[in-house]
């Protein structure tokens, strides 16, 4: 193949894996923005929801299609539950102390991720795509799912800017996220409000997880890759910006891809964590990032 | 010379440890013989950790990359070019040194969460640069010492790192280093200043201390000792990989850390003893053994944030440093 087929096939790999990724670190981001604590446990999050659609998929082995649906509405569900599980044993009896949050979420990540591997076992597993079908470009074919995994991936982007900026829930989160104790003070029950963003950025996250499962299979280990990137997405794009947040994941996400197939992947994470150390110490609030208040 | 009566109950108590340690070797079964030397280098990497967590109050999340840069410095010296060992553990000693220096001119311009993120993210790339250079460090496979490049001769004396013997006191003697320079730094000025630095930076910087200073004098300290920790690791265990380069080693000092008691000096072995032989009777019973790592940690900043020492230093014996 020449350099052109090439490039697009970078590209589409790239905008596949920005879009999950965007959907992904929109919850760390979220999770971040309003509550001010570090998740180190969202990767396991992300695993969840790819393992549970693993599981939901294989209740309907006959019929993939409503295996997905299934998964889809089921699994977020589910990892939603226990976010707010983990919120309200843990994270509320530290007070969102940063420090400690970080250590505990820490904590989350092995628990998670070993209670998989003592139920669901070392393998991975694949799920089957709800619907296959392939795109025919001149020089190559192409899964036709990932088309489908882009517009889902956008449809929640499109979802949660609406929640954010339109709806009373999002009004009451941005409240609560410029200044907690004013919005107390007017009545906003605070930690209902932190409960529901904290499964909110789960929910997310596992959404991420279901979507990508059809393309990577679903393995206990899988977290660590998303926690990763979507830390570097989150601080490039700036730790209070939703904007800035899916800006990032594109740029990550496509660059990523490129330099993956043109070089090494290894190679690219390697940029890519070096570049959001940097940011993080030269640019604090990330490079879309507004001043900080 | 007469000493205060603190003074006295200090070096009674880490005599005393140092003491038990030598003795323990004697009343040992194999097994744990080879068990407890690993602990006691795994236990000077967590008595470097605590320099900056415990005694600065600077949580960093990525400090495998300072026992890794001991590990790989010293062992694929010692792989590719035959160094001799007292040679590749100062070689991989001054790797890390350098790694801690560099890291703190830069991540020590921010602090708290985003400290913690920094270092994690540096430490992430040096594993992936682990990984990346596979024809060197052959990845998670990792290289193993040949036997002859671990027999040395030192001012006339013979030793074999192979022998059990000689590997359960060269890791008595790097911890009791370990211990009585982190003694000795913690009692000393310098160590007050960075205790008050984590007390509370702006007051220390009000007294006219320049707190930026301290801090990367306490992390080159941490990284130096947590890298000798792992120079020392790779000469008597033969073992070098990218395992040791990843987020699981940066976590394990941590839990060892809060679990002894952060900011005490015997702390981190107590920490490390328990959590190393927890781990192992759990990966007796299950594949899942990891899960006690999740479970302590959780349980420790919920209902015990002190850790062992640090709640029998407050409850019975003050003067424990």
């Amino acid at each position: 193949m020449d350099l052109g087929p090439h490039l697009l096939l970078a590209l589409l790999e790239g905008t596949v894996a920005a879009f999950v990724l965007a959907v992904t670190a929109l919850g760390l981001s979220l999770v971040f923005g309003v509550m001010r604590i570090v998740n180190v446990a969202h990767g396991e999050f992300f695993m969840l929801g790819a393992v549970l659609a693993w599981f939901l998929t294989s209740l309907l082995p006959e019929m993939p299609f409503w295996g997905f649906m299934l998964a889809i509405v089921g699994a977020p569900l589910v990892v939603g539950m226990i976010a707010v599980m983990a919120d309200a044993l843990v994270l509320r009896r530290l007070n969102y102390e940063p420090e400690a949050t970080i250590v505990a979420t820490i904590g989350l990540l092995y628990i998670l991720q070993q209670a998989v591997l003592t139920i669901y076992g070392p393998d991975a597993r694949p799920v089957v795509a709800p619907i296959s079908f392939r795109v025919q470009f001149p020089w190559f074919g192409y899964s036709g799912y990932k088309f489908i995994a882009i517009g889902a991936a956008a449809l929640l982007l499109l979802a949660a800017w609406y929640g954010v900026t339109r709806t009373k829930f999002g009004l009451i989160m941005r409240a609560t996220q410029f200044d907690r104790e004013t919005a107390q003070a007017f009545g906003v029950p605070v930690k209902l409000v932190y409960a529901a963003v904290f499964a909110l950025g789960a929910m997310l996250a596992a959404l991420a997880g279901v979507l990508i499962v059809p393309l990577q299979q679903a393995h206990y280990l899988m977290g660590l890759d998303p926690l990763l990137l979507s830390f570097i997405v989150v601080i490039i794009g700036g730790l209070d910006s939703l904007k800035g947040t899916i800006l990032a994941a594109f740029i990550i996400g496509i660059s990523d891809g490129i330099i993956s197939v043109f070089f090494s992947p290894t190679l690219a994470k390697i940029i890519a964590t070096l570049a959001v150390a940097l940011v993080l110490v030269f640019r604090p609030n990330g490079l879309f990032g507004g001043r900080s208040r | 010379m007469r000493l205060r009566l603190a003074d006295r109950r200090i070096w009674g108590l880490h005599l005393g440890l140092i003491a038990v340690l030598f003795l323990l070797q004697f009343v040992l079964p194999d097994y744990h013989h080879t068990n407890v030397a690993r602990i006691l280098v795994l236990a000077t990497y967590a008595m470097g950790y605590n320099l900056l967590v415990g005694y600065t109050g600077l949580l960093s999340l990525g400090h495998a990359m300072f026992f890794a840069a001991g590990l790989y410095g010293a062992g694929l010296s010692i792989y590719y070019f035959d160094l001799h060992p007292v040679l590749g553990f100062l070689l991989g000693s001054a790797a890390a040194l350098v790694f801690a220096i560099a890291v703190g001119l830069i991540a020590l311009r921010t602090t708290g969460v985003a400290f913690m993120i920094v270092t994690m993210m540096f430490a992430q790339a040096f594993y992936l640069a682990t990984l990346y250079f596979n024809s060197i460090t052959r990845g998670d496979e990792g290289l193993v010492l040949a036997p002859e490049a671990r027999r040395f001769a030192f001012f006339g004396l013979d030793f074999d790192l192979a022998e059990p013997v000689t590997r359960y006191n060269m890791a008595l003697a790097l911890f009791v280093g370990g211990l009585i320079v982190c003694l000795m730094l913690v009692r000393s000025p310098v160590g007050r200043v960075m205790v008050a630095i984590r007390e509370n930076e702006e007051r220390t910087r009000m007294l006219g201390y320049n707190a930026r200073d301290y801090k990367l004098l306490a992390l080159s300290l941490s990284g130096l000792l947590s890298g000798a920790a792992g120079a020392a690791y790779v000469l008597l265990f033969a073992y070098m990989g990218s395992t040791f380069a990843g987020i699981q080693y940066s976590i394990l000092p941590l839990l060892w850390v809060l679990l002894g008691g952060v900011g005490t000096v015997v702390g981190p072995l107590i920490g490390t003893l328990l959590m190393f032989y927890l781990i192992d009777k759990t990966s007796e019973v299950m594949s899942s053994y990891l899960i006690v790592v999740g479970a302590v940690l959780v349980l420790l900043v919920l209902f015990f944030p002190k850790g062992i020492a640090g709640t029998l230093r407050a409850r019975y014996a003050r003067w424990m440093p």
